[in-house]
């Protein structure tokens, strides 16, 4: 276990490097530079502020080592947009927003993907089956921003016509700035979790142990509960980890829409306004938890299945 | 029931503690108007990138620092300019001198003198602060040497005499320096403060030191911004708000409509898009001249086809400004493209434009083909050329760009490639050349003609087309030297009437704003300089 442990830790640390080398790469393959600014500046402004961010030096291999070096400290050094911040102070700032709003909306989409999916496979082809795939569809294929949208102006009209408020339009600090967010946040990965499970609890429905389960006189509510629940969600487990990261980290415009300051708004932005530092940053960081999370969820399948440890 | 095993407990342990490092379900609504505590609430489109007034640059810092700074001198709801830290100036042709008021106080008590803004001067000169707008000090003495590191910074024209007399040398006349100096990068800074924060100043609420009508009282980056009146504040009787909150940074246009519905904020912009919505809501729509003239430039670097004369104006005769603004942009409030100056600038005795009318703009498809036919055998082509439109990536300017595509392939038969970029890579592509057309816009920096007037001087470096006509820089330099009012109106008028008549550029539009605000809230002001919109003498009338 402890072999396995540090192997797939070395892999989880080559695949960071290699994406902060392509990320690297990429940024300053595309045109256009972080101190281009509407006011054309001069030649002596210019190479000061070159020198401030440290522009003026070769991108290879002086820019891309001190990077590294830095990297390896865990310094991004100064954002270029939001000009007296340090990158570090940005994404300890903004990470826990998004680490919150994720958690809630992964809670929501994991639980309600679990029941629903059980629920659809119990009730397979009847008509609660049918209208809950059909939403499903829609789930999966509608995109974020129309939830968004969509779930602001509900509000909006639910504030208005019942004269008080139930749940604010945007902003954050609360919990009650979270439900709304965190469900339209969640709804693509329910969705896509009620299919996941649906499959997985049909397959297990079918299964030889619940047939015996039967056999034994064990309640109907017994077998759903403790026989083919559990086992029929383990593949749920198996995705929920990219799952939080992806949920994490997506949820720009819908940091956007309700006015959250995360770390999806702060990529994205620093991504249009080329904010190498902050681009830099919010990748590796971004990348590094899910190469983590990919390695949890690995050491933790490997504790339940000792096969993955030996493959 | 489902029984938890220990990592499911641990996860549920984990979730718990995340969930309460959130404070509490919401307390009372914070409403966009409170009547009571003299509270007004809006929206920020981003967090100001740059609170550090000799460095900042863009309009959500402006904003902000125009509410708790104050300069020399401001402009008032009328848009005249009215005394703010300075009670009374004298402007000649080589120098000023501003007398500053007695009770001028920092937010810390202490007074303040003309030795800060001294200090704040040289340090935007100084090439070691390397501030985007240190140009905006050239004409006052030694200001262009400094910055191009070839003069010290003690040289720069401005001192301190008594502690409540500034006086500036100039290098060449500003007769407009009255008004130049209410812009942001004038605004005073006090050095011991300034230095004490050891390069972190404008960081943080506590890392400023404010002499306006407000000061920053809590700054949660990205999140959320609060302003309370300053009690140090001279004219402090006079501002009737005890708190201005931006709970929300946003950009999201929608997000701030729905927020103004919701009775949260007290102001929100429109687009084409949310006005159909506004409208349906019967609310009176605000419409205001942003002050930003628009217009499509064209590449004059050597070996363009766009350095054909035939060829410009084959294609600013096809183009018709009062189409363009009623079919194409379609909100109220934008005004027809004549010239390179907005409408709203003043000239000597009335509006410049009414001094110095441009011509009625001509739109003749036959005149224009015949041109293009000149252009043809110029420049030895067999067929309509293919040109570059550069243009950004939002809705607006691509709507803009497929119709002059299209508008210039009917009535020309030319093909017009249209290259979309982001922001940085489209000026990193006008800077480099890389573009026949340039779909482009010019705000104002101060309520000048100048800043405009001067935009396609050959030695602007914001004249990125690299316009280049001697008769035009002549032009521009009486323009600058000149104190005589008259003078300068002619002055102007030549640089209009050659741009115009070379078709240097092809003005489209100058941009209006729909908004709709808070019917209790009176005194906001739009305004083309920022700070815009500015709420520091706004007050509050119960309906």
């Amino acid at each position: 276990m402890g072999r396995y442990a540090i192997k797939r830790i070395i892999q989880g640390l080559i695949t960071i490097w290699f994406i902060a080398t392509a990320t690297f790469a990429a940024m300053h393959a595309v045109p256009g530079d972080p101190l281009s600014n509407e006011k054309a500046t001069t030649e002596a402004i210019r190479k000061n502020l070159e020198a401030r961010y440290g522009l003026d030096r070769p991108v290879f291999p002086d820019q891309y080592f001190i990077f590294l070096g830095n990297m390896a400290k865990g310094d991004f050094g100064l954002s270029f947009t939001q000009q007296n911040r340090r990158v570090n102070d940005i994404i300890l700032d903004a990470f826990p927003v998004s680490a919150q709003l994720g958690v809630l909306a992964i809670a929501f989409a994991a639980i309600g993907g679990v029941l629903l999916g059980a629920f659809t496979a119990l009730k397979r082809n009847r008509w609660p089956d049918v209208t809950v795939m059909l939403a499903v569809i829609l789930g999966i294929s509608v995109p974020s921003f129309v939830f968004a949208a969509l779930g602001q102006l509900a509000l909006v009209n639910a504030n208005d016509a019942l004269g008080f408020t139930l749940l604010p339009v945007a902003g954050w600090g609360e919990l009650s700035h979270m439900i709304m967010p965190a469900v339209v946040l969640g709804l693509s990965t329910l969705a896509f979790l009620t299919r996941l499970m649906r499959s997985s609890m049909l397959e297990v429905l079918t299964a030889d142990y619940i047939r015996t389960a039967r056999a034994k006189g064990v309640s109907e509510g017994g077998i759903f509960w403790r026989h083919a629940l559990r086992n029929a969600s383990l593949p749920v487990i198996t995705v929920l980890g990219p799952a939080i990261a992806a949920i994490t980290t997506g949820g720009f415009v819908v940091e956007l829409v309700f006015a959250i300051p995360g770390l999806g708004r702060a990529f994205v932005e620093a991504v249009q306004q080329l904010d190498y530092t902050l681009i830099m940053g919010t990748t590796v960081f971004y990348g590094s938890f899910l190469v983590f999370m990919v390695i949890v969820v690995d050491l933790i399948y490997g504790l339940i299945d000792p096969r993955v440890r030996l493959a | 029931m489902m029984r938890l095993g220990p990592a499911g407990r641990r996860i549920a342990l984990l979730l718990g503690c995340l969930l309460a490092t959130a404070t509490p379900w919401a307390g009372a609504a914070e409403n966009a108007v409170d009547f009571e505590d003299r509270v007004i609430r809006m929206v920020l489109p981003q967090e100001p990138p740059q609170l550090d007034s000799s460095k900042a640059t863009d309009q959500v810092s402006t904003r902000v620092l125009g509410h708790v700074m104050e300069a020399l001198t401001r402009f008032d709801g009328q848009g005249r300019l009215v005394p703010g830290v300075a009670e009374r100036w004298e402007i000649r042709r080589d120098g000023a001198t501003f007398w500053l008021r007695e009770d001028a106080r920092w937010s810390d008590g202490s007074p303040v003198t003309a030795a800060d803004f001294v200090f704040s001067w040289r340090h935007a000169v100084d090439p070691k602060t390397a501030s985007e707008y240190a140009f905006i000090l050239q004409g006052i003495e030694n200001a262009e040497e400094i910055s191009q590191g070839e003069a010290q910074i003690t040289s720069l024209g401005v001192s301190a005499p008594e502690p409540r007399r500034l006086e500036v040398r100039f290098s060449r006349a500003l007769a407009y320096f009255d008004k130049l100096v209410a812009f942001a990068t004038f605004y005073p800074l006090k050095e011991s403060f300034y230095r004490a924060r050891d390069g972190r100043y404008g960081a943080d609420a506590e890392d400023m030191l404010f002499n306006g009508p407000f000061v920053i009282e809590r700054w949660d980056h990205g999140a959320r911004l609060e302003m309370a009146k300053n009690p140090h504040y001279w004219d402090r009787d006079n501002i009737y708000l005890n708190r201005i909150e931006f709970p929300y940074i946003t950009a999201d246009t929608n997000a701030a409509l729905n927020l103004f519905k919701d009775n949260r904020i007290i102001l929100a912009g429109l687009d084409s898009e949310t006005m159909e919505n506004a409208l349906d809501q019967r609310w009176r729509i605000e419409r205001f001249n942003d002050g930003s003239a628009w217009y499509i430039e064209f590449n004059h670097r050597e070996g363009r086809l766009t350095q054909n004369w035939h060829l410009r104006r084959a294609l600013a005769l096809s183009f018709d400004t009062y189409e363009f603004i009623n079919r194409v942009i379609g909100t109220p409030g934008n005004l027809p493209g004549l010239s390179l100056y907005p409408s709203y600038l003043q000239g000597a005795k009335q509006r410049l434009l009414q001094e110095i009318p441009p011509p009625e703009p001509v739109t003749d498809w036959t005149l224009a083909r015949s041109h293009l036919e000149k252009a043809m055998a110029e420049l030895g082509l067999t067929e309509p050329p293919e040109l570059v439109l550069l243009t950004g990536n939002s809705p607006t300017a691509n709507k803009q760009a497929e119709f002059l595509q299209t508008l210039w392939k009917d009535a020309l038969g030319l093909t017009v490639r249209i290259d979309r970029q982001i922001f940085k890579q489209r000026l990193a592509k006008m800077t480099a050349g890389d573009f026949d057309l340039v779909a482009a816009g010019w705000g104002p920096d101060y309520l000048d003609p100048l800043t405009f007037g001067d935009l396609f001087a050959s030695w602007n470096l914001n004249n990125r087309g690299r316009y280049a006509n001697p008769a035009l820089d002549a032009c521009v330099r009486d323009a600058q030297n000149s104190v005589d009012p008259e003078a300068r109106v002619r002055a102007f008028g030549c640089i209009q009437r050659i741009l115009l008549d070379d078709h240097a550029i092809i003005p489209t539009y100058e941009r209006g704003q729909i908004y709709v605000i808070h019917p209790a809230v009176k005194g906001a002001i739009r305004r083309q300089t920022s700070p815009d919109p500015d709420l520091a003498r706004a007050w509050l009338e119960q309906p």
